[in-house]
């Protein structure tokens, strides 16, 4: 139990806060970055491998894409239907073998990883496939080479759309991050374990609930804010939610 | 300039094909505009994607100014393309770019440097008129000027030919004419061979030079407009010059006179009222010009009994009018 009238209590809590937000700042901010340098290629592929796509006929042959895009499509089905905490500790060798361990937070970057990729890979094939063929069409009229439909064509129009998905995947991340305090992994989560849950710290418990609100909700903002400085089209925001677009005016407003 | 050789295609299973295109042969003369015409689902929008391979045939061969493109390699192909432009019904402009970037596409493609892009787009906006609208996005512009853009897109890179997929189905009469008047412009100015498939009689009437009538996939007719025109039971002229059906009355002969060329300015009725006693009622008329020179048709009703009927008509044969008796 902490007595919160203890001296030096507000200082402490103020300092494990600060590390355990930074720890799952970096944790989330590698870990998205990993996403969307392994997802947004795995996203192209999968739609470019179905039929029809541009990468229909990879090294010439219909098979191989076929396979390609089988393989990747079990995947990622089965990187999201493994409940992360299993995945965790199905994880660790994996991870000691990436990082050296698997206690901490770069070591709870893996896991989080890996999650994400194949959420975020989903989220841009979807996107993806909403973008008109005749726009591909249009491009191959003028000579363009797979890499620049993919390039020029596919990922451009597909921004904003892939963006709000991008702020899906962080908030998932986020959720994930405070789970991996329950191995090491420090953050806010294990913040919430030790203190919150452990020392029964209602303070320490409802701070951390309110810093990964504050967190989400600014992610959000943000990533609306881009979703619609990229959405050209006179009506794409329908896939914003209310709360996404109310939030996204009071900030306006006031800045 | 583009020649179409025996070109099949066809879509769906093995077992149970459709044959979009059957056994298709044309030949577009350089600088003629080209109209393909067609019922939904005929294979002109196949066809015209042959053309430039984004369909490409099952048999038969595809040559675009002196370039067999039926034998040319994927990166051959690309090369080959650039000097294709194509529009299109729903304009396929990215959202994303501004005019001016949707116009540098194709340039950026084929790695122009930024600088002779830039130049290159301005120089093409301006003979669209859309000099103003450089910084705009797509959805910011009305239909008729996102089909300019469009055109200004596929002429960036300065191609022989343009191909135009029912280009102005998606527009209004009015603005469907200011389209159809820059398309001619681009023809008379650059050059450019045109090749357009519709749906819109008015379209061929416009501006085509030669039409063709695509049906379940074969090509039906074929021939310059002023020939079509004066060719016995021609289906395109008919469609082309529609004077409707043909209201049941009693005696009488009722005629239809096609006429084009040279025939079309000649007082024809009063001559034949004069020289044959008859008096004609005109049932119909369309008199339009094409290619420059007016040509139409007039459907006449004679009343005179059988026998002088059958002389008015030898008469007008003989002074080269095209005369079909409606039944």
């Amino acid at each position: 139990m902490i007595d919160p009238n203890a001296p030096g209590f507000w200082e402490g809590l103020f300092q494990v806060l600060l590390a355990g937000t930074g720890q799952t700042l970096y944790m989330v901010g590698v870990a998205l970055l990993v996403t969307v340098i392994v997802g947004l290629p795995i996203g192209v592929i999968l739609v470019g491998t179905e039929a029809g796509g541009v990468f229909e006929r990879p090294f010439g042959s219909r098979a191989v894409g076929v396979v390609i895009n089988r393989v990747l499509d079990f995947i990622v089905n089965l990187g999201r239907s493994v409940p992360f905490i299993i995945l965790m500790v199905a994880l660790i060798p994996f991870t000691r073998l990436v990082v050296g361990t698997f206690i901490g937070s770069t070591a709870a970057i893996v896991p989080l990883s890996v999650v994400a990729i194949p959420f975020f890979a989903r989220m841009v094939e979807i996107s993806i496939k909403e973008v008109d063929s005749g726009l591909i069409e249009a491009a191959d009229s003028l000579g363009a080479t797979r890499w620049h439909v993919v390039s020029k064509v596919q990922v451009p129009e597909a921004l904003s759309s892939i963006i709000l998905g991008l702020s899906t995947t962080v908030t998932s991340i986020i959720n994930f991050s405070a789970m991996v305090g329950t191995v090491a992994g420090g953050g806010l989560g294990d913040v919430a374990i030790r203190y919150g849950y452990q020392r029964y710290s209602v303070i320490h418990m409802t701070a951390v609930i309110i810093i990964t609100f504050v967190i989400v909700m600014i992610l959000q903002a943000v990533a609306t804010y881009f979703a619609r400085r990229f959405a050209r089209r006179s009506v794409d925001i329908s896939r914003v939610d209310a709360t996404n677009r109310s939030l996204f005016r009071s900030i306006r407003t006031r800045a | 300039m583009i020649q179409l050789q025996h070109v099949s295609r066809s879509f769906g299973r093995a077992d149970n094909p459709v044959r979009a295109l059957d056994d298709v042969s044309l030949d577009v003369a350089a600088g003629e505009i080209f109209g393909v015409v067609g019922q939904s689902g005929a294979g002109k929008s196949t066809l015209i994607r042959t053309v430039n391979m984004l369909e490409r045939p099952d048999s038969g061969s595809v040559h675009v100014a002196g370039r067999t493109l039926t034998d040319l390699s994927v990166s051959e192909l690309r090369a080959a393309r650039r000097s294709i432009g194509m529009i299109f019904q729903h304009f396929n402009l990215l959202s994303s770019r501004t005019v001016r970037g949707n116009v540098e596409l194709g340039l950026e493609i084929a790695g122009v440097d930024s600088k002779e892009r830039s130049r290159r787009s301005s120089e093409i906006l301006d003979l669209v008129g859309l000099s103003d609208k450089s910084g705009s996005y797509p959805s910011q512009l009305s239909g008729g000027q996102k089909q300019r853009v469009g055109i200004a897109r596929a002429l960036a890179s300065k191609p022989d030919v343009l191909l135009s997929d029912e280009a102005t189905s998606a527009l209004d009469p009015e603005t469907t004419r200011s389209i159809l008047e820059l398309v001619k412009t681009i023809n008379a100015e650059l050059g450019l061979t045109v090749l357009l498939i519709t749906h819109e009689m008015d379209v061929v009437k416009t501006i085509c030079s030669s039409a063709a009538l695509l049906e379940q996939g074969r090509i039906v007719e074929t021939g310059r407009l002023v020939d079509l025109i004066s060719r016995p039971g021609s289906r395109l002229a008919r469609d082309l010059f529609p004077l409707g059906p043909v209201a049941p009355r009693s005696g009488g002969t009722v005629i239809d006179i096609t006429f084009s060329g040279g025939t079309a300015d000649r007082p024809v009725i009063s001559q034949l009222a004069r020289t044959h006693g008859l008096d004609v009622s005109i049932l119909g008329a369309v008199i339009e010009t094409i290619g420059g020179s007016q040509a139409g048709r007039t459907r006449l009703e004679l009343p005179g009994s059988p026998e002088a009927n059958a002389a008015a008509i030898a008469d007008l044969r003989s002074r080269d009018l095209l005369v079909e008796v409606v039944e």
